[in-house]
């Protein structure tokens, strides 16, 4: 944006439209991770809550300010002394990326077919997508443990046609954490994936053809490559709230199944650590902070690529 | 209309008046339904190597599925189509020896222009200083030097048009297929495209197949028209054919102004033909013969410029001249087209035309003359009906 421009005069309609916003982020973001990053710098208590210093609004300004020297970094210290904790951010960032990963995988054939499909089937096909949502996610993620489980219904299955004869052991394992992160995360992939498959001009595809390319050929000089930016997007939606992801692991995963979310329920309602859990918490935002922004920035450039 | 030069006075080159000359690419009644709908109907085409041929005809009429049954995209109905003697049955499109400048361009937006240039001549598996030098060549002869390592986003809309048209000749096809390739420029660019697009074809020597609505474009590049209309063929000549002897009303009516006599045959002999035309009162003598029978009502289609238009009116009705009042001017610029009532009580009015050779001070007719209008005996052409 230029500076140089003179700003236009804007009504006092138009400003409370824009704040609305940024008064949205205040109340719903800003605030809630301000207390939350307050309490990060506490330090354990047996108190109601349980932590101190508690600050006092009707105290007022003085023991406010005296009370910001109580404040300290030591829970984040810790945080770097217990392996736990770095081991838990690691080992969330590579399950989410291997998860986006076979989402991608699992995820394009889906968006391609839809997008190749004919006209009239398209709006039921995109509907079918969406459909899960219409359950709660938590029941679904349940279900995935009476399919996964060692009697469940998948060994069942298998064992009855005969592919194996000993059940598989899915259920508590890293394995079910990725069927059911690439299970609730589908259609974040395939719906930005498919928008950008469904606007590629079939004309491209035949001009390839035209000019010597077979289809299977076209496909990888033209499709794919275009297809990149949705395929982006999709994969941003689906890491970003893997790597956060605490109900999938905790229902799925099993005892060694390290992952952040997790660590950090345990943290708050196991050991009622709430600082040192909030420390985790601003932690994993700040992990995050890098990809949504790469996100955004991607995003923006494409949109002044549009333009 | 007949503004500029009928077709391109180029060289005497008509392969289709030799009977026993081969042709490159042959139509044989070719039918495509799309459903119970039929877009293209029993057609039959020959097209010689090295001609310039225009597919011309109304929105609709099944001239892009022509062309992508050529280029494959398309399988016909019935009938067969030969490329060099060649049944393109089953063949897909890139195996072909037909490149395709589309409608829409379909320039690969990912790409440079080098790139999309580029791009048919890697699937040959060329060596890369071939490509290159090929590259080079096709952006000299497109007039593209300056652009070829741009995006097509960042084109106007004749560039593009022209990295379409390179990239569909970098594979030297031996048929060049080019359907509506200037609709989306505005006039004065269309019109010197066309000129570029001629001398491109003069240099390179290859079949050029172009579709287009405009009549004007087909007759400024083509060889040879072929007139659509419902998937058929009206009549496939050269331009000036088509404009001086249309073989139907239809044709007459699509190509150009023309004025169209409904009259009666009263005789005919070796000589010409003599007919009644009771709307515009009086009678035409044409050199003509025709094989319509005496007696039979037929089209007589004359052009505005084939018609006199002089100040003052004859007593009497005679043989091609009738009295008429001038009641609309048309101010072309280089032409001016006078609409002249014939009669009392019939709305019938015929056109004529008069070059502007001197600047406009003083309109040698106006408003409410009272005018002659006079042809000579091969004005028109006689249509059956
Ligand atoms: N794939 C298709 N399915 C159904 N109808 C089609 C298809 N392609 C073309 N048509 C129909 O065939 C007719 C001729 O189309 P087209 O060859 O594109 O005409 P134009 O002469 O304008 O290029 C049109 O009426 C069009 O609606
Ligand atoms: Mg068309």
């Amino acid at each position: 944006m230029s500076q140089t421009q003179t700003k236009p005069r804007r009504s006092l309609g138009a400003k409370a439209l824009i704040a609305a916003p940024y008064l949205w982020l205040l109340v719903f973001f800003l605030a809630p991770f301000l207390i939350v990053l307050k309490i990060s710098l506490s330090e354990v208590a047996v108190a109601m809550p349980p932590y101190v210093p508690t600050f006092d609004l009707a105290s007022g300004w003085s023991a406010f300010v005296e009370k910001l020297s109580d404040l300290s970094f030591e829970n984040y210290i810790w945080l770097t002394e217990d392996d736990l904790y770095w081991k838990s951010y690691i080992s969330s960032v590579v399950i989410a990326g291997i998860s986006t990963f076979i989402t991608l995988l699992v995820g394009y054939p889906i968006a391609y077919g839809m997008a190749r499909s004919p006209k009239a089937w398209r709006p039921t096909l995109l509907m079918l997508i969406i459909l899960p949502f219409w359950t709660s996610f938590l029941i679904r993620v349940y279900a995935w443990i009476g399919i996964l489980k060692n009697e469940g219904l998948l060994n069942q299955l298998l064992l009855w046609v005969g592919v194996i004869d000993q059940p598989l052991v899915i259920l508590n394992t890293n394995t079910a954490v990725y069927i059911g992160i690439v299970y609730s995360y589908l259609p974040f992939l395939v719906l930005p994936l498919y928008a950008s498959l469904e606007k590629l001009d079939d004309s491209l595809l035949e001009a390839a053809e035209d000019l010597g390319c077979p289809s299977w050929k076209a496909f990888w000089k033209i499709t794919f490559p275009l297809s990149i930016p949705g395929m982006i997007a999709g994969c941003f939606l689906v890491f970003i709230p893997a790597v956060g992801e605490f109900v999938i692991p905790d229902l799925l995963g099993g005892s060694n199944t390290l992952m952040i979310g997790k660590t950090l329920w345990v943290e708050f309602f196991s050991n009622r650590d709430w600082p040192v859990s909030s420390a985790v918490a601003v932690l994993l935002l700040l992990l995050l902070v890098i990809p949504i922004v790469l996100f955004q920035n991607y995003q923006q450039k494409m949109q002044e690529k549009q333009a | 209309m007949a503004k500029k030069a009928i077709g391109p006075v180029r060289r005497t080159f008509t392969p289709w008046e030799d009977s026993t000359a081969t042709p490159f690419i042959e139509f044989q009644n070719v039918t495509k339904r799309f459903g119970d709908f039929t877009a293209v109907d029993n057609l039959s085409l020959k097209i010689y190597e090295r001609e310039f041929f225009a597919l011309l005809g109304g929105s609709g009429c099944g001239k892009t599925t022509m062309m992508r049954m050529l280029a494959g995209f398309e399988t016909p109905t019935e009938g067969s189509i030969l490329i060099d003697g060649q049944d393109m049955h089953g063949v897909p499109p890139y195996k072909r020896p037909a490149n395709m400048m589309f409608q829409s361009y379909a320039l690969f937006p990912h790409m440079s222009v080098e790139a999309n240039i580029a791009f048919g001549l890697k699937q040959d598996r060329m060596s890369k200083a071939d490509i290159a030098a090929r590259v080079t060549e096709m952006l000299r002869l497109t007039k593209l030097e300056a652009f070829g390592k741009r995006k097509p986003h960042q084109l106007s809309g004749g560039q593009r048009q022209r990295v379409a048209l390179a990239r569909a000749l970098a594979k030297k096809p031996k048929v060049l297929l080019l359907d509506e390739p200037l609709g989306a420029l505005d006039r004065k660019l269309r019109e010197e495209t066309q000129f570029e697009l001629m001398n491109i074809q003069e240099e390179l020597k290859t079949t050029f197949l172009i579709v287009t609505h405009d009549q004007e474009e087909a007759m400024t590049v083509a060889d040879r028209i072929a007139v659509m209309d419902a998937g058929k063929i009206m009549q496939c000549a050269t331009p000036s054919e088509i404009y001086e002897t249309p073989n139907s009303k239809f044709v007459a009516d699509f190509i150009g102004d023309i004025n169209l006599i409904e009259a009666r045959v009263v005789s005919k002999s070796e000589d010409g033909t003599i007919m009644d035309a009771p709307r515009i009162g009086c009678r035409i003598d044409s050199s003509q013969t025709t094989t319509v029978s005496v007696g039979d009502t037929v089209w007589y289609a004359m052009r505005p410029e084939k018609v006199r238009i002089e100040l003052g009116e004859t007593e009497t009705p005679e043989i091609n001249q009738v009295g008429a009042e001038v009641w609309d001017i048309a101010y072309l610029g280089d032409v001016s087209i006078f609409h002249s009532r014939v009669g009392e009580a019939e709305e019938t009015s015929l056109r004529s035309t008069i070059a502007n050779v001197t600047r406009l001070v003083e309109r040698p007719l106006t408003w409410e003359d009272r005018v002659t209008l006079s042809w000579g005996r091969d004005a028109g052409v006689i249509l059956s009906k």
